[in-house]
């Protein structure tokens, strides 16, 4: 049985004017102990949204339907009341800048402790000690415990959220860009970090980053988000090889490689407004494969390959069909914003894409 | 950052103005927040009162035209004070020229304080020092007790009033338009201004000024109420013109008139609400723009309302 | 080449000469004193310097891209900042088209700033949200006096627009920036540059907050912006990967100095110096299927204050000899690389 199971989750935010906003649709997906999973899209995609929702951790004006099930149990089924039991004793999150999110006037080791009291795993002397404990387990000293956190550089205050979200010992770890804001050397540092606790302390980690190769290095599975979906999910290697959805190739395909040779793409387009309702394929006023289907019905994740599924009406094609359609329509050319196709023809003249939705999470405008 | 970028359809109706443009700004505040709309009402009926109250006053303000202390009659709806005069004449005529200080003295505080912020946020190091010095000390000098003394020695009068008042106020202002302008200074697109060869005139009045208004605006509005109140102050205590009729010398000329004690309460409440209705209409105005300015001191993070569970519909797929 | 042009696009220049390079940095230097607590005033402590940059030198020509690349505190952003003049350099000097802007007074500066310009990180910041797209295109021209009329004015927008793959630029003349996407926004940033003509353009990580399927939009903008204008670009990124395909130079940064420099093929694939080695390593891979062994430096790079002793890499380098707490090398062109590729390291 999956340690950690999210079927059909659904994210809406209700913001202060306008229509609800579809932030997850229908997100599903399962892990188990000691396996590391990417969750990749860009911005906008949801894929934050969804592991806020699996700790629980919405705004007031969220609502969510869905199933997230910690050993077979569901924790969402009694609303916040029954989340907060398991936030931090099974599932924890190091937040995206979690190193400038610690508090200021106290210092890490009281820090770490505090989660230990608060959920009673240990108190006092046994909470101290096993904070140093904590932060020698993450590669920090375990003297460190008496700094605070301006003393300690920015990589060594990862180190030190990492063990703040380790401290009730969670058998969930959730990573929301853990590495975005750091250096490559001390991001590989945080990475074979992550890594290494995974393996030994049989870690199930949820890696949520639009860093591409991160989780093509450190991943063992992954799925790929685009407008609150899913799109494609499945062994990173499958991912990359054998993609079968459009934006994975894209994607892969617009991500330098250090040494290839190959031309750098862009997606022109901006992916699709969430507080509308979405006919057909979302993806497909950017893609270069669209055919008929695409416009009318909503593709549904179906199985490519054992443990690979791709949302694409691509898969049900006869594999000559296939072949043919993919690439065959111009970037851009499904309509989609202008913004440096280098082809001309590319703009069909619809009007530039503007606006911006309001901030989500605190409904304020941006 | 956690914005969606919005799809291809989402294009602005022909016409429509954009949230950030300065007209709009205060549009929405009003939209968005009842307690602006009820304190710009307050303050706009308040206006609107002193600028006809010439017209509408039922009989003059400076005539007797009742017996001394009369209470509140259907020919006098609010009595009359210790002079005889119709309180409710007298009430609109103190509110002209309350309303002339509170104005005149903000306004010297405003353009003082501004500047001053403006200056020294902008300019730094030693600009900054020697203004911030000048505003401390002014800062530290208790009002009541620095009014007293300038009336003492240069007397009571309306001018003295606005000029002090607009001395002590202009400090407050100066330090949160400073804040505001320090860390506008250092906005990226401040710094291409700079590096492409703007001027600091140009950088000031094109981008820095369109982003402080709104904050002084809603300064402004604030220190309104703090003259007001400082001038029934400096009036109650009688360090204001005495022949001059405000809503401070209203209070001023019942207490010391003894209206306390013949019971006229007429003399004496309706004037306090109308202070405390103007400065609390200054207040809900001045702060709602505020709020509306720094979105941060929202609270609804902190919320006790949580996040909904809607039942699960429709099939639920296989996980991967 | 007739000298009438079209609009946006650069006019022959009477400064410019073909065989003067564009841009030439010698031993540029800048530090920062260190505020001194009261406590280390009063015993006399010594006044600690950063070494942002620390000695660092360079050419760019017309039609290339530099990329200043390294970790952060190398000193890539105070480079580009000192080489702007937003910065006092605290020796060294710094030539455009051949002329000494290093001891410029800040009047003599105002005109040579046309010709360079600087793209910033953020494209949500980098412009002023009060101001539509045509006035932040608009005033770059405004502050130097170009363009006799709006509609001349307003031509150059549109041209700049065009320039930066905004098209049709018409309708996007109105837009306030807060309904722009990133990518947009930071078209718009770039036509700004633009519509100065300007000789050197400075991107200071032009896409690393944009989403990465519109990155390679913006960096082949760059790149053909190159190309067709005869532009110089420097670009400061801490992405070996874009550095790599987009980039004709690399030059690796440690603690204010270039420790390695040369044609990007060569640096990426026949590194010499161990920091350039190392941090290849690391960079992960797209290719799942490629797990190689990274060589992770141990702790983080040192403060700015505190250089070390000889050369300056020799606490975390793995292949450090005795020497190297002694000699500071000196960058040098190594045999059996690419011509122009050098590496500041005695063992290369």
């Amino acid at each position: 049985m999956s340690l950690l199971e999210v079927r059909d989750l659904h994210v809406w935010f209700d913001p202060p004017q306008g229509q609800p906003v579809h932030a997850a649709a229908g997100v599903s997906f399962a892990l188990a102990a000691g396996e590391r999973f990417g969750l990749v899209g860009e911005s906008g995609c949801g894929k934050t949204t969804t592991i806020l929702a699996l700790m629980g951790l919405l705004p007031p004006n969220a609502s969510l339907a869905g199933e997230v099930l910690v050993d077979g149990r569901n924790i969402l089924a009694g609303g916040e009341d029954s989340v907060r039991g398991h936030r931090w004793k099974d599932v924890a999150m190091v937040f995206q800048g979690a190193m400038n999110a610690m508090n200021p006037v106290k210092k890490i080791g009281w820090q770490i402790a505090e989660p230990m009291a608060f959920h009673g795993v240990a108190q006092g002397a046994a909470a101290r000690q096993r904070a140093g404990e904590l932060l020698e387990l993450v590669g920090i000293p375990a003297s460190a415990a008496e700094r605070y956190p301006h003393e300690l550089s920015g990589g060594m205050r990862q180190r030190a959220s990492i063990a703040m979200a380790l401290a009730c010992q969670p058998k969930i770890l959730l990573a929301d860009e853990p590495t975005t804001a750091l250096d490559v050397m001390v991001q590989a540092q945080i990475l074979e970090l992550l890594t290494g606790l995974s393996d030994d302390l049989g870690l199930a980690l949820v890696l949520v980053t639009h860093d591409l190769p991160v989780v093509a290095q450190v991943c063992d599975r992954a799925a790929v988000m685009y407008a609150g979906e899913i799109v494609e999910a499945g062994p990173v290697e499958a991912l990359y090889h054998a993609p079968s959805h459009p934006y994975t190739r894209l994607l892969f395909a617009a991500t330098p490689d250090l040494y290839g040779e190959e031309e750098v793409v862009s997606i022109p387009g901006a992916p699709p407004r969430l507080d509308r309702e979405i006919t057909g394929c979302p993806f497909r006023p950017r893609c270069d494969s669209y055919f008929d289907p695409c416009g009318r019905d909503h593709p549904v994740l179906t199985l490519v390959a054992p443990g690979h599924r791709a949302a694409c009406h691509l898969t049900g094609l006869p594999a000559g069909e296939r072949a043919a359609r993919e690439g065959a329509r111009p970037l851009g050319g499904g309509g989609a914003d202008l913004g440096g196709s280098p082809d001309p023809g590319a703009n069909s003249g619809r009007s530039p894409d503007p606006g911006q939705s309001p901030d989500l999470v605190t409904g304020d405008a941006p | 950052m956690t914005t969606l970028p919005a799809g291809e359809d989402l294009a602005l109706a022909e016409g429509e103005v954009p949230r950030l443009q300065r007209g709009g700004f205060f549009l929405r505040v009003l939209r968005e927040r009842k307690s602006a709309v009820v304190g710009l009402g307050i303050i706009i009926f308040f206006i609107v009162l002193s600028l006809v109250a010439p017209y509408i006053s039922p009989y003059s303000a400076t005539q007797q035209t009742c017996r001394v202390y009369a209470p509140p009659s259907p020919r006098h709806w609010l009595g009359c004070d210790d002079g005889g005069i119709d309180m409710v004449s007298l009430l609109m005529q103190g509110g002209r020229i309350s309303l002339v200080v509170g104005f005149a003295a903000t306004f010297v505080a405003m353009v003082i304080g501004g500047g001053v912020g403006l200056l020294s946020g902008y300019f730094g190091r030693w600009v900054d020092v020697s203004l911030m010095r000048v505003t401390d000390y002014l800062l530290v000098i208790p009002d009541l007790v620095f009014m007293t003394v300038i009336a003492a020695v240069w007397g009571a009068s309306l001018l003295h009033v606005i000029l002090v008042i607009g001395i002590l106020e202009w400090t407050s202002t100066a330090r949160i338009i400073r804040a505001q302008v320090m860390s506008l200074r250092e906005r990226v697109y401040v710094k291409r201004a700079r590096a492409l060869g703007a001027g600091n005139a140009r950088i000031i009045w094109r981008h820095i000024m369109p982003q402080v208004g709104p904050l002084i605006i809603a300064n402004t509005v604030l220190t309104i109420a703090v003259a007001i109140y400082l001038e029934t102050a400096l009036a109650f205590l009688g360090l204001e013109d005495p022949t001059v009729t405000t809503w401070g010398t209203i209070l001023e000329h019942a207490f010391e008139r003894t209206a306390i004690s013949y019971g006229a309460w007429w003399a004496i409440v309706p004037d306090g609400f109308m202070i405390a209705g103007l400065i609390v209409g200054c207040f809900l105005f001045g702060q709602a723009i505020e709020d509306a300015l720094n979105p941060r001191l929202k609270v609804a993070n902190l919320s006790v309302r949580r996040w909904r569970l809607r039942p699960l519909v429709g099939r639920g797929p296989d996980a991967i | 080449m007739t000298a009438r042009t079209a609009p946006g696009r650069p006019a022959p220049d009477e400064e410019q000469r073909s065989d003067v390079p564009l841009l030439e940095v010698e031993n540029l230097k800048t530090h920062y004193p260190v505020r001194l607590g009261l406590t280390e005033r009063a015993t006399g402590g010594r006044r600690k310097w950063v070494h942002a940059v620390d000695g660092v030198s360079f050419t760019l020509a017309r039609g290339e891209m530099l990329a200043l690349v390294g970790e952060s505190g190398c000193g890539k952003t105070s480079t580009a900042q000192t080489i702007l003049r937003m910065i006092e350099p605290t020796s060294g000097t710094i030539r455009l088209n051949g002329r000494d802007i290093t001891g410029l007074s800040e009047q003599r500066m105002r005109p040579l700033r046309r010709k360079l310009q600087m793209i910033y990180q953020d494209p949500y910041e980098s412009l002023d949200p009060r101001f539509r797209v045509q006035a932040a295109v608009e005033e770059p021209m405004l502050v130097h006096g170009i363009g006799k009329s709006r509609a001349a004015r307003r031509d150059l927008v549109i041209a700049a627009l065009e320039r930066a793959g905004l098209s049709p630029a018409e309708q996007y003349l109105g837009r306030f920036p807060h309904e722009l996407s990133g990518g947009q926004r930071q078209r718009v940033t770039i036509a700004a540059a633009l519509v100065l003509s300007p000789d050197l353009l400075l991107a200071d990580e032009p896409v690393s907050m944009l989403d990465v399927s519109v990155r390679a939009g913006v960096l082949s903008l760059l790149d053909g912006l190159r190309r067709d204008g005869d532009l110089g670009i420097l670009m400061i990124t801490h992405d070996l990967s874009t550095a790599a395909h987009f980039a004709d130079r690399i030059a690796v940064m440690y603690l204010g100095r270039i420790v390695e420099e040369g044609p990007a093929r060569s640096v990426v694939r026949n590194p010499q110096h161990p920091y350039t080695k190392a941090l290849l390593s690391v960079v992960p891979k797209r290719d799942p299927r490629e797990r190689s062994a990274p060589q992770i430096l141990q702790g983080e790079t040192p403060n700015p204050v505190d250089v070390p002793e000889g050369c300056r890499f020799q606490p975390r380098c793995p292949v450090a000899v005795d020497t190297c707490l002694r000699e500071d090398p000196a960058l040098r062109a190594i045999a059996g690389t690419a011509p122009g590729h050098q590496a500041a390291c005695i063992l290369a």
